[in-house]
């Protein structure tokens, strides 16, 4: 069974981000409803959607691999997978707003025959560019040396030729020779050690592009915890939405048990009341800090004015909702997780929205007031192309790649099994009666 | 190809049953080449008289090439080779720096070691190596003793039949392994029926 039949719903979304891709670098900039005031609109909500969606896959692959958590073996590997392609998404959006998108790589510190002049070393976009691209190529390295063995148990078991061949080469010709799972299992926890600080900085970096300016709502110093936690909270909920679907279909009810769901339900509410907690924060800071402007922006331009709905919005779908899942019922019902990921998924795209957009387009100038933003059909058909590039990824992936992390999953078994057989060589050794007075009712 | 070496195969199905072989195996004076298993076996590599790995050293070292290439690049950048006014803000921002050091280092440190991992390991698109069971990768650890002119081969064989071996045979493989093909098994296992 695989997930690639439901490959036809996602050329629609593939056509109208590439339509709306070639417009905007044919025509420029002025295909998307973008002003003097409101320069990041919804291309930069969407990148730093997409980048915060790429967290979670790090995070249950090298921070829960630091702390010993054995059921992430279950959905590390598709979670990584899931990174890569939310970053490739997220990649999209800073490129393209450059507006001169065959001028990219102006970006990159090289020797141009310009003087050679270089970039900012100090800007935060700049160490956006540094964060991104290291982000994206160590969790490709991360997932893929993890692949390796896998694709080696897949390689064995072929029984076509081009089957045979294609694991062949992707398997890099590994053996599960001793010395190179020494090896593998040194880079994989180097590798996790290194990942695990790096995530944190990546989204630690996004936030400096807002927290470094002197923009009213922006200028923060709780950002970088607050874009952490949100940046989890709406990755747990991807992980959540393509697993629910991926079990489902593929039928792997067995190795993604209800007990990984709720264990990613209660990371979602713990990171979704820090969410709230953070967004609770700015509002008294906002008040005690004294700041007129920064007072105006939360209490006059965020929970009031045009752009109230979508504050009410963020507060809703991220700080009540998840409040829900402390009943166990609930985090352990699949169509309730199923539905509440994709809540938390809007919640924490309006979060991006009302960040970006409310604060720039009220300032310190009322001459440089905006008009009420609404975005441009391209903008909304490029955000739509990205779902179809993410899920396409996702698609052929599944259908190519082991969804499931096979050699740890063994390895887990294995283990889990051992301390089973010995609790049950203990609990046959006691006398029945001890044996029933502990364990009835 | 060149030389043609001959090697004493001993499947296992039980990692307990494994370490004792590998232990009186290696007591007995015979050298074992290497075990391949499906997913890595704690303690294996201590077993088979293995030194600890230095990749994280290397690791290390790839690390702090990376800082001091950023605080070197971007230092020189900024006060000797263009030194730009940026608002009037200093020339050498150390904080500001801080970022692209991290980044680069683990940058650095990440690349370089999974680069190391392939090259030490002999891992690569296309490389084709010998292997001595298909079922190593699925659910079979493979132990493997190579021949020589003083080994006993019948002894070992038999050594490894009464320490749990599931399956014992005896195979003729390239020196230099590594280069040898893993698509051509058939020339290997024709003799052996593989129980599936």
């Amino acid at each position: 069974m695989s997930l690639l039949k439901y490959e036809s719903t996602l050329r629609e979304p593939l056509v109208d981000g590439d339509y709306s891709v070639y417009r905007e670098v044919t025509y420029g900039i002025g295909q998307w409803n973008l002003n003097k005031t409101i320069g990041w609109g919804w291309d930069i909500t969407n990148f730093v959607w997409w980048v915060g969606i790429g967290h979670a896959g790090t995070l249950i692959s090298a921070i829960l691999l630091l702390f010993r958590q054995g059921w992430r073996t279950g959905v590390n590997r598709a979670a990584e997978a899931m990174t890569i392609f939310a970053v490739m998404c997220a990649g999209q959006f800073p490129i393209f707003h450059m507006g001169r998108v065959w001028d990219a790589f102006f970006v990159l510190p090289y020797a141009n025959s310009r003087g050679p002049l270089w970039v900012n070393f100090a800007s935060p976009l700049l160490w956006d560019v540094f964060a991104i691209s290291t982000y994206f190529t160590v969790s490709l390295l991360f997932w893929y040396s993890g692949l390796i063995p896998d694709f080696a148990t897949i390689r064995d078991r072929a029984k076509t030729k081009a089957r045979k061949l294609w694991y062949g080469v992707v398997s890099f010709g590994w053996t599960g020779s001793t010395k190179h799972w020494q090896r593998h299992e040194s880079l994989s926890l180097v590798l996790a050690g290194l990942s695990t600080p790096l995530v944190l900085s990546v989204h630690t970096i996004v936030s400096f592009d807002f927290a470094t300016s002197v923009v009213p709502g922006w200028h923060t110093t709780i950002f970088p915890p607050y874009f952490v936690a949100g940046a989890i909270f709406s990755g747990f909920a991807m992980v959540q939405t393509l697993m629910l679907v991926t079990r489902k279909v593929m039928k792997l009810d067995d190795y993604i048990t209800l007990g990984h769901i709720e264990a990613m339900n209660k990371v979602i509410v713990l990171t979704g009341s820090i969410v709230g907690i953070a967004y609770l924060t700015e509002l008294f800071m906002a008040w005690y800090g004294g700041s007129k402007f920064e007072y105006d922006a939360f209490y006059k331009y965020r929970i009031a004015g045009p752009y109230g709905w979508s504050y009410w919005t963020m507060m809703t779908c991220n700080v009540i909702s998840p409040q829900l899942f402390w009943s166990k019922k609930l985090r352990r019902n699949v169509a309730f997780t199923f539905i509440m990921s994709i809540v938390v998924n809007i919640g924490m795209w309006f979060e991006r929205f009302v960040i970006i957009v409310t604060s720039v387009y009220r300032d310190y100038i009322p001459s440089s007031w905006s008009v009420y933003y609404r975005p441009s059909i391209w903008e909304v058909g490029f955000y739509l192309g990205t779902f179809g590039l993410f899920f396409t990824c996702y698609f052929l992936f599944s259908k190519f790649a082991p969804v499931i992390a096979i050699a740890e999953i063994k390895h887990v078994l294995k283990t889990s099994g051992e301390s089973f057989k010995e609790k049950m060589d203990v609990i046959e050794k006691e006398s029945v009666e001890h044996f029933a007075h502990g364990h009835a009712h | 190809m060149g030389q043609v070496k001959k090697y004493i195969v001993g499947c296992f199905d039980d990692e307990k049953v494994l370490f004792p072989a590998v232990k009186k195996v290696r007591a007995a004076g015979y050298k074992i080449q290497d075990v391949y298993t499906p997913m890595p076996i704690h303690g294996l590599d201590h077993a088979l008289g293995m030194r600890e790995t230095s990749l994280h050293t290397a690791g290390f070292i790839y690390g702090i090439t990376g800082t001091t290439t950023a605080l070197t690049c971007m230092s020189w950048v900024f006060t000797s080779d263009w030194p730009l006014n940026i608002g009037g803000k200093p020339h050498l921002p150390l904080p500001a720096f801080i970022p692209i050091t991290f980044e680069l280092t683990v940058l650095f440190a990440a690349v370089g070691m999974v680069l190391t991992f392939c090259y030490l390991c002999q891992l690569a698109p296309f490389v084709k190596k010998h292997h001595f069971h298909e079922r190593a990768t699925d659910d079979l650890m493979v132990m493997v003793i190579e021949c020589t002119e003083r080994t006993n081969e019948e002894e070992v064989k038999a050594m490894l039949n009464s320490n749990g071996a599931v399956e014992v045979n005896v195979q003729e493989a390239p020196v230099g392994w590594w280069l040898g093909r893993y698509d051509r098994p058939s020339k290997l296992f024709k003799t052996r029926e593989v129980a599936y």
